[in-house]
């Protein structure tokens, strides 16, 4: 055996250097890696890093900064805009999460039923997540338009109020609408994933439920939602992260205002990086939001623990 | 894996709908329902409709429907395409899309096979740090990336847009062709290792064959993130002629305190059908990715 083996490799080194190499797994692998690991080496973590040491520099754009230290984040801390962003960042991913998680299990029960049509009604309920977020934004825009905005004119002539809505020019109405544009515009992702969800749950086991007696609440309650679980786990993770880092629609919308009311930490950093010009400071900003990126992602790995012992895998 | 049987079980196909009555599926099912349809909807039929609106109707609830338009006109989409850089931006969106696309799938097919396949060591590592790269978010990433893309010349080339999008393209991508690669049982390729060929013939002549519904899944939605992204296109590229779409029609088309609404919407309209239309053919496939993103 181990003589045949041997001989099998000294046959083996008559070939080319070139060939050998082409047979080699681990030249091979690092070949087939190499474009990957280039491109995410070069684009991805070392701008991590850049990021984090720009935190601790003083660059402006068009001038090297040297380092500083904690200063950029001393003067964030005494600095009630960013505190702000920061309270906005979190009830703009809270509250929208929860509205996107509430409504899109809604939609994905109803795509779930029997329904004619049923892949024509799903295709166009991810339309919103198709879409170029800013191009819809800018829809969105001009329906929270203060003087021509059709939901105030579609009110009024409701006799359900009396005078026009100020959507994007007051603090609290503009925080309702650009979260009820994050809300419109997530719901598809969060329906269509866990439509895919609720399809894997077989049939017999609602059937089995009802044989012993529960009623439609007990049916969702203990068969749905436990089978469901990993899924939505996963899902309201992502969810959470994309909203969280969202810069887009407040961007198109407000721009941060009014007074600052809507400002997300994205949207401070570019504002004071690269409007302001000061790069140390909005890096800064942006290297605060990996914490909460950190909790999150954190979450999604013991979602994906849960995951595998549900199914039924090892540890 | 990624594709999902969408058919139950065969005898499984009613469950217990025969159950409930047609008024209660008509109050808790389709009325419901069609709430949520016209609400997602509501905003593209909007869209539409103010594109084609003579100024005049635009802005007059009293005189004129808003649903509607009498006498629509199309004198929008001429002013848009023929005196704005509309055009040029839609062209520019299109190479640099296909682009980052095309060199996302070439650099993704490669990691997700040695990564799946050829397993090696640490590959496992390796498949978990290509996953944490996807959970990257731009809005961190587009200041340190500002700078490099100054110091490497690239700003306001369509370059700094089409080696930066890979960033977020790469990662989905491997992640979901690994999905697709896993599927694909072993024995085809030990049979073809018997009968001689190369790992580079197994990759091409088996594999990829094997692998298209896969390879158009990516490819679509990697294209729809391309054109869809924004923060890095506004912040990377500054001529007018350079511009994305998204990012043109926001900051070349709004220009001092009069709107031009129906030019915009004509835009956001444009510049959605691409997108749309891709999506339309390829909807299995758009969900099968965007499923099998999440559920790997």
């Amino acid at each position: 055996m181990a003589t045949e083996r041997l001989t099998a490799a000294e046959d083996r080194t008559e070939p080319t250097l070139s060939k050998r190499l082409a047979e080699s797994r681990g030249f091979l692998s690092f070949g087939f890696m190499l474009p990957s690991a280039a491109l995410l080496l070069v684009f991805l973590t070392y701008p991590l890093g850049l990021g984090v040491w720009l935190g601790f520099t003083d660059t402006r754009i068009g001038r090297p900064g040297i380092f500083v230290g904690l200063e950029n984040y001393g003067y964030l801390w005494d600095d009630s805009v960013f505190w702000l962003s920061v309270f906005n960042t979190l009830l703009y991913t809270i509250s929208a999460s929860i509205l996107k998680f509430a409504l899109g299990l809604w939609l994905a029960l109803l795509l779930n039923e029997n329904l004619p049509f049923k892949s024509f009604f799903r295709a166009v309920v991810l339309l919103p997540w198709v879409v170029p977020t800013v191009l819809s934004a800018i829809a969105f825009w001009w329906i929270y338009d203060s003087q021509f905005s059709i939901i105030s004119w579609a009110l009024i002539e409701l006799g359900v109020i009396d005078q026009r809505i100020n959507f994007l020019g007051d603090p609290t109405n503009a925080r309702a609408s650009v979260i009820a544009a994050n809300v419109w515009r997530g719901i598809p992702f969060v329906a269509i994933t866990l439509l895919a969800g609720l399809q894997t749950i077989p049939q017999s086991l609602y059937e089995a439920a009802t044989l012993d007696g529960a009623g439609r609440w007990q049916l969702f309650r203990f068969v749905t939602l436990p089978l469901l679980t990993p899924i939505i786990a996963i899902t309201m993770t992502f969810s959470v992260l994309f909203t969280f880092t969202d810069f887009q629609l407040i961007y198109v919308l407000t721009r941060g205002g009014p007074v600052n009311a809507t400002h997300l930490m994205a949207t401070l950093s570019f504002q004071r990086g690269i409007s302001g010009g000061q790069l140390g400071e909005g890096a800064a900003i942006a290297v605060a939001m990996i914490p909460f990126l950190l909790a999150a992602i954190l979450f999604s790995y013991f979602g994906l623990q849960r995951r595998k012992w549900q199914q039924g895998g090892g540890d | 894996m990624a594709i999902e049987p969408d058919k139950p079980v065969a005898g499984d196909e009613g469950g217990m709908g025969y159950l409930q009555s047609l008024p209660r599926r008509v109050v808790t099912i389709w009325l419901p329902l069609a709430v949520f349809v016209i609400v997602l909807l509501f905003p593209f039929y909007w869209m539409a409709v103010t594109s084609l609106k003579p100024n005049e109707q635009m802005t007059n609830f009293n005189d004129y429907s808003p649903f509607w338009v009498i006498g629509p006109t199309l004198e929008h989409f001429r002013y848009l395409l023929f005196e704005t850089s509309y055009p040029g931006w839609l062209w520019n969106t299109i190479l640099i899309s296909t682009a980052a696309t095309v060199l996302s799938l070439f650099a993704a097919v490669f990691a997700a096979y040695a990564i799946e396949r050829l397993r090696f060591s640490g590959s496992r590592q390796v498949g978990l740090a290509i996953f944490l790269a996807y959970l990257v978010p731009p809005s961190i990433l587009f200041i340190p990336l500002s700078v490099m893309v100054f110091k490497l010349g690239l700003y306001d080339t369509p370059f700094a847009l089409i080696l930066t999008y890979p960033t977020f393209l790469v990662p989905f991508c491997t992640w979901l062709l690994m999905g697709y690669f896993r599927s694909i049982p072993y024995e085809l390729e030990e049979c073809a290792l018997i009968d001689g060929a190369s790992r580079w013939q197994i990759l091409t002549k088996i594999i990829l064959p094997l692998s298209v519904p896969g390879l158009i899944s990516a490819g679509i939605f990697a294209f729809t993130l391309s054109w869809n992204e924004f923060i890095y296109a506004l912040t990377f590229i500054q001529s007018s002629e350079n511009k994305t779409v998204p990012v043109g029609v926001l900051t070349e088309l709004v220009r001092s305190d009069v709107y031009e609404w129906g030019a915009l919407m004509a835009g956001a309209l444009i510049g959605s059908l691409p997108v749309v239309i891709l999506y339309s053919f390829f909807v299995e496939h758009y969900v099968s990715s965007m499923t099998g993103a999440v559920k790997e």
